[in-house]
């Protein structure tokens, strides 16, 4: 069982063939759940802990301060810490809270985003649902998790959670399409919906530089609209601390707290690996058309690192969208969705039908 | 289910849209314990109710009890961000009622930290108020530049927010000999800053739409609900009683009242971010020109008015702030009433708010600058 780090696929498939050889069917499909499952949740928690502290970190270097510097080496642990606290913390619930409702909308909320982080595709080999419409079962789960953010604001018993949630509501369901409209743009640009199709075909450059005007256009309006979908600044109009206290989830403490929290941040993950991946080229190096040798650089760097710089650029971005820009109004957020974003989008899908039908691109 | 049940029986009732909400005492945006009854349909305002006094501590009641020099002590607690304005105004109404003359190093002094406690003020107005429109961002820029004006405070007078720098005849004591250097340091730092606070705020976009013609308030409402200092001018109403009634050092120096007729939010913003250029200019005149002599005349110890209605009013960060002292002759006074901006400003916030959205609600409350204890004394 050879390690490679360029290509994990020999090692996720003797692990398959492990498992089925030593066990009877049904134990290893059980027993491959339980694997990825793990390997997924424990991904999903520290990787969402770096997040925070990223943010944290990033935030700091806008404001001019050090942010966390006192527990651990520059106040690395200072985010294990927190999340133990929440862990710790008593659950409180309003008296005429909607039990079952209020006790059920962080799970859909975390649930959608871990059934969207599936298809992501972090590596070659490392991705656990390849199929061949992975792009759009990830715009379909994804718009779950609003589900969870509608119930949380409704069965709070809380004004100022109700008006949170509707606003929510009304800004992702409206930013679905212009996600969805971008992701439509590459798809015609890719001919394929298939994540490793998507990858594969972005071995000669990425579609950011061979799609020329209209990528570029779909991946700024998939940046703002993503930026929207996740509820991040300046969209953060569910959550408007100085307007709304703390949104849908005013009247949650705990880990149940800690569920919203961590699913804004595996959502800012998705976002930023989409882009990542259908604009950038996933876990493939930069290479460009004829340049043999830059080509073979390039390849030097592992396809994780590649993936993970990608994704952090664009977490990087999106963060400072957040740390700059003053929040938008509600009527705003929606005038610029349907006013601009759409018709946009639209003319966007037909320029880049002409490209690909002339085939005048790279 | 049997929740269900009453409201398909209520459902007539339902069917209203309007609905309270309570924002304060305890909300993010009102900064203190203001509390306000919002009346609401869907996100649109459609009434507020300012609720106040749940920081009423008193303070015109406590100073029937207590002597004139103790009275300024108080008045620093009312509008901390203007508290050396407030510490003036008691302490010009004591001069003017026994008819002392202070000497000018004290009208310049006093002149030159009335400018740099406005400059605080908006220096913290601003951070406020790009908080409050979601740029968290600009608290800490600037907060970073207030520090310099706070650590000149420190050195003089010992406090860095609540001064008691002035007397019933002068200053509390003479400026530290670094003073007019750092105060000159601070200028030139500031000027390369400020142009910083445009580009991250004033310039952007999203600011302007959430800012420009939003909380309209009319020059005929402006004077009617006497909303005074930056917000009044923001309407047109020329109100700036550093020009209309010079006090100190105001009649030597030269500077624009800043008056904007648009009179809506963002007319308030510009007005603010103007004055702190003017600001700065009026320092600069003053601050190399401070003449010699004495920082306060000598005052009897016990400072008694003579019978009769007493009335000063200046000009601080957030607008007019008059006291009216009523003296029999005694050592404490009779009965003194503060005039505060805030009050007379945040009634005009339902004129303003109405018809707008919940986050507009935000923004005008915002320009107002409003500080609480101002509001309730």
């Amino acid at each position: 069982m050879g390690f490679n780090f360029y290509d994990f696929t020999a090692l996720t498939h003797n692990i398959h063939v492990g498992l089925v050889e030593g066990f009877s069917p049904f134990m290893a499909t059980t027993l491959e759940w339980v694997i990825v499952g793990t390997a997924y949740l424990l991904f999903v928690a520290l990787f969402g802990l770096l997040l925070v502290y990223a943010e944290r970190k990033v935030c700091a270097a806008f404001q001019q301060r050090l942010g966390p510097m006192r527990v651990g080496y520059w106040g690395l642990l200072q985010t294990i810490a927190d999340f133990i606290k929440l862990l710790m913390k008593e659950l409180i619930m309003p008296r005429k809270a909607d039990r079952f409702l209020y006790n059920l909308a962080p799970f859909i909320v975390i649930i959608a985003s871990f059934l969207a982080i599936a298809v992501i595709p972090f590596a070659p080999g490392l991705q656990s649902l390849d199929f061949d419409i992975g792009l759009f079962y990830l715009t379909s789960v994804s718009s779950v998790g609003v589900i969870g953010i509608l119930l949380a604001g409704w069965s709070s018993n809380n004004k100022y959670s109700l008006i949170g949630a509707m606003r929510s509501g009304a800004q992702i369901l409206s930013y679905e399409l212009s996600v969805s409209l971008s992701l439509l743009t590459m798809i015609i640009f890719a001919g394929s919906m298939q994540f490793s199709t998507i990858v594969e075909g972005q071995r000669d450059g990425w579609y950011l530089f061979t799609g020329h005007i209209p990528s570029l256009v779909a991946f700024i309006v998939f940046l703002i609209a993503g930026t929207a979908e996740t509820n991040r600044g300046p969209f953060d109009l569910a959550e408007a601390e100085s307007e709304l206290t703390a949104g849908f989830h005013t009247e949650y403490s705990g880990i149940k707290f800690a569920f919203f929290f961590l699913a804004e941040y595996i959502n800012l993950f998705i976002i930023s690996a989409v882009a990542a991946t259908v604009f950038l080229g996933g876990w493939m190096p930069l290479h460009f058309g004829h340049l043999e040798a830059f080509n073979h650089a390039m390849d030097v760097i592992p396809p994780l690192v590649w993936f993970f710089l990608k994704v952090f650029g664009v977490i990087f971005i999106i963060m400072w969208f957040k740390w700059t820009f003053p929040r938008l109004r509600v009527d705003q957020i929606l005038t610029l969705e349907w006013k601009y974003l759409l018709p946009i989008n639209l003319i966007n899908i037909l320029l880049m039908a002409l490209i690909v039908l002339t085939k005048f691109h790279f | 289910m049997s929740e269900i049940k009453e409201v398909m029986i209520n459902s007539d009732r339902l069917a209203t849209d309007e609905y309270l909400v309570n924002m304060g005492p305890q909300h993010p945006s009102t900064h203190g314990v203001l509390r306000m009854l919002v009346k609401l349909e869907g996100e649109k305002v459609l009434n507020i109710q300012p609720h106040i006094g749940y920081i009423h501590s008193g303070i015109e009641k406590m100073c029937e009890a207590i002597s004139y020099p103790q009275i300024i002590h108080l008045t620093d607690r009312m509008d901390y961000l203007s508290a050396h304005m407030n510490n003036e105004a008691v302490a010009l109404c004591v001069e003017n009622a026994l008819q002392v003359e202070v000497p000018d190093r004290v009208k310049y002094i006093r002149t030159i930290m009335d400018e740099l406690a406005r400059l605080a003020s908006h220096q913290l107005w601003w951070c406020v108020m790009g908080m409050d429109l979601g740029a968290l961002t600009t608290f800490f820029y600037g907060l970073r530049d207030r520090e310099m004006i706070l650590d000149i405070f420190e050195e003089t007078c010992g406090a860095r927010l609540t001064v008691n720098y002035n007397l019933p005849g002068g200053l509390m004591f003479d400026i530290h000999p670094n003073f007019q250097k750092r105060v000159k340091d601070f200028i030139t730092y500031f000027r390369t800053k400020l142009p910083e606070y445009d580009q991250l705020l004033s310039g952007n976009v999203i600011f302007r739409e959430r800012t420009e013609g939003i909380g309209h308030l009319s020059l005929s409402d402006a004077i009617a609900y006497g909303v005074t200092g930056p917000s009044g001018r923001a309407s047109g109403f020329s109100n700036d009683l550093r020009k209309h009634q010079p006090y100190s050092a105001y009649p030597l120096v030269k500077f624009n009242e800043i008056i904007d007729h648009r009179c809506d939010t963002l007319a308030r913003y510009e007005v603010r971010m103007k004055e702190m250029h003017e600001s700065l200019s009026i320092i600069e005149q003053l601050i190399d020109n401070i003449p010699e002599g004495d920082y306060a005349v000598k005052m009897k110890s016990v400072i008694k008015l003579p019978e009769g209605e007493f009335y000063q009013r200046v000009e601080t960060a957030r607008g007019e702030f008059g006291v009216y002292i009523v003296s029999d002759g005694k050592k404490n006074p009779y009965r003194v009433k503060f005039r505060s901006p805030g009050f007379s400003n945040l009634f005009a916030l339902n004129k303003m708010a109405k018809g707008h959205k919940i986050a507009d609600l935000v923004a005008i409350m915002s320009t107002l600058d409003l500080v609480i204890p101002d509001i309730d004394r």
